[in-house]
């Protein structure tokens, strides 16, 4: 009898899943489940190139011409609502189930969204590229753009929407803009890349509310000044998709828990992506990378134990990039607070740098701006540093 | 043909960039000269920037790998070939001859 694996989450994590057990020789049946209407595309682009108008839907579809040859099943449109452990079974929205031998959790995250904010035209979230479509329309009429939250996506609106011509407020509860993944020194030199291209940054304060009827008009913050606005953008982090899975026995915390090598708690059930806290043996916890290059590599690895195959665990060194006013951000590494950052090339004030983050002066981490060539030296000798568990 | 630069000036394992229509990234590999476009075909990165591992370059910011013999990407994200260039090395200089591939058909 021919097997079936249902992998539910068609984006980045779970295309990467159905690829990556086709490449480990699985020859059944592969069921791709996702809610929504597009096949799968790249997302990064949707705050950067797509908003700018530079990127067609085309442009960012993740699909290549040779996975044609992958013989999926897919399932758009459709919602996963249920897991049933003991039969293995997905439970859809239209009342239907697929019954699998294996399960590949890959349902990815959503925006967090502001209190208050519903059913006020003229405020957006960016996750989907729906949402980037509805932003950039609306972005086309508008004058003053006010974005909540200076993390990924605000900084990345922020510098796409300037480059539109738009006068821009970001706000942000913290002193410091970024400085959970890159510590407050660095957060302070991407502070400097908002007042460098005319952005008012303004740190340290909360917003209070929303102001307007039917359409957003102005934001209120905590210390009563009123930002006129005619488009919000909320970008306040986001939330793993897995409250379909709450009675499903699959452990979950901020994601679902999974071993180093993607197992959950639950035999023939694996989680890949946004979706995932994985166990992390250097940060001795779970981890949820919410960055791309872990959901485009962490599957092979999931699959590979799905399929029963060994293999020492993977001890991957997280990286990322961010494009931000035409500087190009790459970190990778794990950086915790405490480590000591030192610029080993260039000069923060010029935008040039690379920065090391050492830790009893060892180096963990290394963050590059405008500096790809020395960047990628540096990742690839953490690489090599980092022992392979087994 | 483009003057790159010297042969003394591109020791094996290093790569440089050479602005043309489209600019060219040109590699050593243990003495052996290959070019290459030098705009990663999946987005904007320089990948005379990008990892060089045997006959193979790693693009510096998604990491798809491209053979520098015929400009194949092994993998995901990009999905199309670099354009391949001739190189040819005269009197000490390392050239590149634009719109050739390396196998001498333009
Ligand atoms: C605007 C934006 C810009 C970004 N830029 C960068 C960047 O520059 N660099 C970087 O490293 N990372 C970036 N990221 C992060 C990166 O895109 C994510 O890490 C990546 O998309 C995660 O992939 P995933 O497949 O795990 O999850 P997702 O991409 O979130 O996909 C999950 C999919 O599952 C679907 N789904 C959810 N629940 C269900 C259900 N119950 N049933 C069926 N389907 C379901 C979702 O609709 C979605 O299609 C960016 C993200 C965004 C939103
Ligand atoms: N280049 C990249 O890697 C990239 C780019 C875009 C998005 N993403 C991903 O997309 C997801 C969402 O990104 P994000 O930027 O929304 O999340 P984030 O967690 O990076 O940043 C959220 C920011 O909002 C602030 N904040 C929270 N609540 C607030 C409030 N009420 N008022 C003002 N500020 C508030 C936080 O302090 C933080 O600085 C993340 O998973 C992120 O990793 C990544
Ligand atoms: S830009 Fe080269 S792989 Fe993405």
């Amino acid at each position: 009898m021919s097997s079936t694996i249902a992998v539910v989450g068609a984006s980045l994590a779970g295309l990467s899943a159905a690829r990556a057990l086709r490449d480990q020789s699985y020859d059944g049946r592969i069921v791709v489940i996702g809610d929504e209407v597009h096949a799968p595309y790249d997302r990064p682009p949707l705050s950067k190139e797509f908003l700018a108008g530079t990127a067609s839907p085309e442009d960012i579809a993740l699909g290549a011409p040779d996975d044609e040859d992958l013989g999926l099943e897919w399932r758009l449109q459709t919602t996963a609502v249920g897991l049933d452990h003991l039969s293995r079974t997905v439970l859809l929205h239209d009342g239907t189930e697929v019954r699998a031998d294996g399960v590949v959790l890959a349902t990815g995250a959503r925006a967090r969204r502001l209190p208050g904010s519903e059913g006020l035209d003229g405020v957006h979230v960016l996750r989907s590229l729906d949402d980037a479509i509805a932003l950039r329309e609306d972005l086309a009429a508008a004058g003053r753009l006010v974005v909540i939250g200076a993390g990924f996506i605000g900084a990345e609106v922020a510098a796409t929407a300037r480059k539109l011509g738009l006068e821009v407020t970001v706000v942000e509860t913290q002193p410091v803009p970024l400085a959970g993944p890159l510590g407050a020194d660095m957060g302070a030199v991407c502070a400097g890349l908002h007042a460098d291209h005319g952005t008012r940054l303004l740190t340290g304060t909360g917003v209070a509310r929303l102001l307007g009827t039917g359409r957003v008009e102005a934001v209120e913050l905590t210390d009563g000044t009123r930002l006129p606005a005619d488009v919000v953008v909320v970008g306040i982090g986001a939330t793993p998709n897995i409250e379909w899975l709450a009675h499903s026995g699959v452990a979950l915390g901020n994601g679902v828990l999974t071993d180093a090598r993607g197992a959950t708690n639950t035999p023939g059930v694996v989680a890949v992506g946004d979706c995932a806290a994985a166990w992390s043996a250097t940060a001795e916890r779970h981890v949820r990378i919410e960055h791309w290059t872990n959901a485009l590599e962490q599957p092979a690895t999931a699959v590979a134990t799905l399929l029963g195959a060994g293999g020492p665990v993977p001890t991957p060194v997280p990286y990322f990039w961010s494009d931000q006013y035409g500087a190009r951000i790459q970190f990778a590494g794990s950086r915790r607070e405490g480590d000591v950052a030192r610029v080993v090339e260039g000069s923060c004030d010029d935008r040039s740098f690379l920065v090391v983050y050492e830790r009893d002066g060892q180096p963990v981490a290394v963050l590059g701006m405008n500096q790809p060539r020395l960047f990628t030296r540096w990742r690839r000798q953490l690489r090599a540093a980092v022992p392979t568990a087994s | 043909m483009i003057p790159v630069c010297p042969t003394t000036a591109l020791p094996p394992g290093e790569a440089t960039r050479v602005e043309a229509d489209e600019p060219i990234a040109v590699f050593n590999v243990d003495g052996e000269f290959y070019a290459i476009d030098d705009t990663c075909t999946h987005q904007d990165a320089s990948l005379a920037d990008g990892w060089l591992d045997g006959c193979t370059v790693e693009c510096p910011l998604h990491a798809s790998c491209f053979d520098l013999r015929t400009g194949k990407v092994s993998g995901p994200p990009a999905k199309t070939p670099v354009r391949t260039h001739q190189v040819v090395v005269q009197d000490g200089m390392v050239y590149v001859q634009a719109g050739t591939t390396a196998d001498g058909i333009a």
